[in-house]
């Protein structure tokens, strides 16, 4: 028998550098995995709800039921992703136990700890968490996140807030690198982050994890931007089953997140979408799920 | 110094690239039928290979790169990459396209979903200097392996590296670990 080592943090983020280029999609049943998958999709992403629809509906957003996660582990090859609340390592147990390939610890459902986020080491399953700035992206990864995504404000449709979030990460990220020795620690100290990781960015110009993009891509010249400004897949929510035509608009999306440099590709596969997202600004909204993450 | 082209619709493309680079070769990565002119040799990363085979088809890179195959260009395929070398495709989609240049079925998933990812310490025949550290992510294996494939490297008897003429394919990503000893394996055939 070959000795096999699971869960190392090679393999946690193995499965995030092989999404890269691609778009996971949000979907809440069977048949709309089966849409995202037939449309090109690296993954999907199973949850109740959709952002815009949690923020219409208001209550507790909590995990799945199992049954619905298994439904669409059953009806697609592609890995499958699963959301449990900020902190509750239950919810994140009972989604390893489901055998998800990984389990998003989200601001989009509703927090289960004001204080702490699940320690991620504990776990074979590998974490994504979001970030608003380069300091809480890494202390997600001191907690064992092998994949980060900037935040955005989910459910707006609004991609302002995901340009403002990646902006900041990777604009920290380039000044870092510029930083003196003694000035990382200055860096570690504002950014509240371990000094090992803030050495570890100077050193290499970038995150130890793949950074993807979330919140508020409806578009596929939304894709294109957040890419070309320096993401490595982007994550889309409401965004495909929101709008008119979502199988189309999914298509579209995956073609030009590959395609992010080539404008003349985007504007094809722009054409003839139907109706995004309506969309709500994000500066409008009053619940603010950015916000959520310590 | 051999030109290379890395298919980059999508996968760990910047990886790949890496190893090649530090190997010496020239590397351009192929998004375009245009980016296909003057390679001695193509790379097929790691990725979703239902993603990619939907990608190859919208960006009209399908039949060049089958062409280029057919008249013999050399090829190196990883796990997805493997999936898309292979002659027939067990687990995939039914509407999944593969080019057929290695004569092995495959099946996808096959060790299993992300939990059941490993990493393990690979023999490799023909690498000398012990063995390579591969790591597998929802891998596929190798199911059969018809007469003119050599099985470079097992895992409890299922093949994971096997080579037929100037196509190599692998079901982990050497490209995720600093060893370039199995690039070296493609690299140095050209």
């Amino acid at each position: 028998m070959t000795d096999r080592v699971t869960g190392t943090e090679r393999v946690k983020r193995g499965l995030a550098e092989m999404l890269r280029g691609g778009v996971i999609m949000d979907v809440v049943d069977a048949e709309q995995a089966k849409v995202a998958e037939d449309s090109g999709a690296v993954a999907v992403m199973a949850l109740e709800r959709v952002p815009s629809d949690i923020r219409r509906d208001g209550g507790v957003a909590r995990m799945s039921d199992p049954a619905l996660i298994e439904g669409i582990k059953e009806a697609v090859t592609i890995p499958v992703m699963a959301k449990a609340r900020i902190g509750h390592f239950a919810e994140a147990q009972v989604l390893q136990s489901l055998g998800v390939d990984y389990v998003d610890e989200s601001e989009v459902l509703t927090p289960a700890d004001e204080a702490h986020h699940i320690d991620k080491w504990a776990f074979t399953v590998p974490f994504v968490c979001g970030a608003t700035n380069l300091g809480e992206a890494l202390r997600r990864i001191s907690e064992g996140a092998a994949m980060i995504r900037s935040k955005g404000e989910a459910g707006t449709g609004d991609v302002v807030h995901a340009v403002r979030h990646l902006r900041l990460i990777l604009g920290d990220i380039r000044r870092i690198t510029l930083a003196d020795s003694a000035e990382i620690y200055g860096w570690a100290k504002n950014l509240q982050a371990p000094v090992g990781l803030v050495q570890e960015v100077a050193e290499t110009g970038k995150l130890p994890v793949p950074m993807f993009c979330a919140g508020g891509i409806a578009t596929p010249a939304d894709a294109a931007l957040v890419m070309q400004l320096g993401a490595e897949a982007v994550f889309v929510g409401s965004g495909i089953f929101k709008s008119s035509n979502p199988s189309l608009m999914a298509r579209a999306i995956v073609e030009a997140t590959t395609h992010h440099r080539d404008a003349a590709i985007v504007a094809k596969v722009s054409r003839g979408l139907g109706d995004a997202m309506r969309g709500e600004e994000a500066s409008k909204v009053e619940l603010k799920l950015s916000e959520r993450g310590w | 110094m051999p030109k290379i082209g890395v298919l980059a619709l999508q996968g760990d493309v910047r990886e790949h690239v890496s190893a090649l680079v530090a190997l010496g070769a020239d590397v351009v990565e192929v998004r375009t039928p245009q980016d296909l002119a003057g390679i001695d040799g193509l790379v097929l990363p790691g990725g979703e290979s239902t993603t990619m085979s939907l990608l190859l088809e919208s960006s009209g890179l399908f039949e060049p790169i089958a062409e280029r195959l057919a008249e013999g260009m050399a090829a190196f395929g990883t796990c997805a990459g493997m999936i898309l070398l292979a002659g027939e495709v067990l687990d995939g989609r039914p509407d999944q396209r593969f080019f057929g240049v290695v004569d092995i079925t495959v099946r996808r998933n096959a060790f299993g979903r992300q939990v059941d990812s490993f990493e393990a310490a690979l023999d490799v025949e023909g690498v000398a200097a012990g063995p390579v550290d591969a790591v597998f992510i929802r891998a596929p294996f190798v199911e059969r392996a018809g007469d003119d494939v050599d099985v470079l490297a097992t895992v409890d008897g299922h093949p994971v590296l096997c080579r037929q003429g100037n196509v190599l394919v692998a079901a982990f990503h050497p490209e995720l670990s600093q060893d370039l000893r199995i690039h070296d394996l493609f690299v140095g055939g050209l």
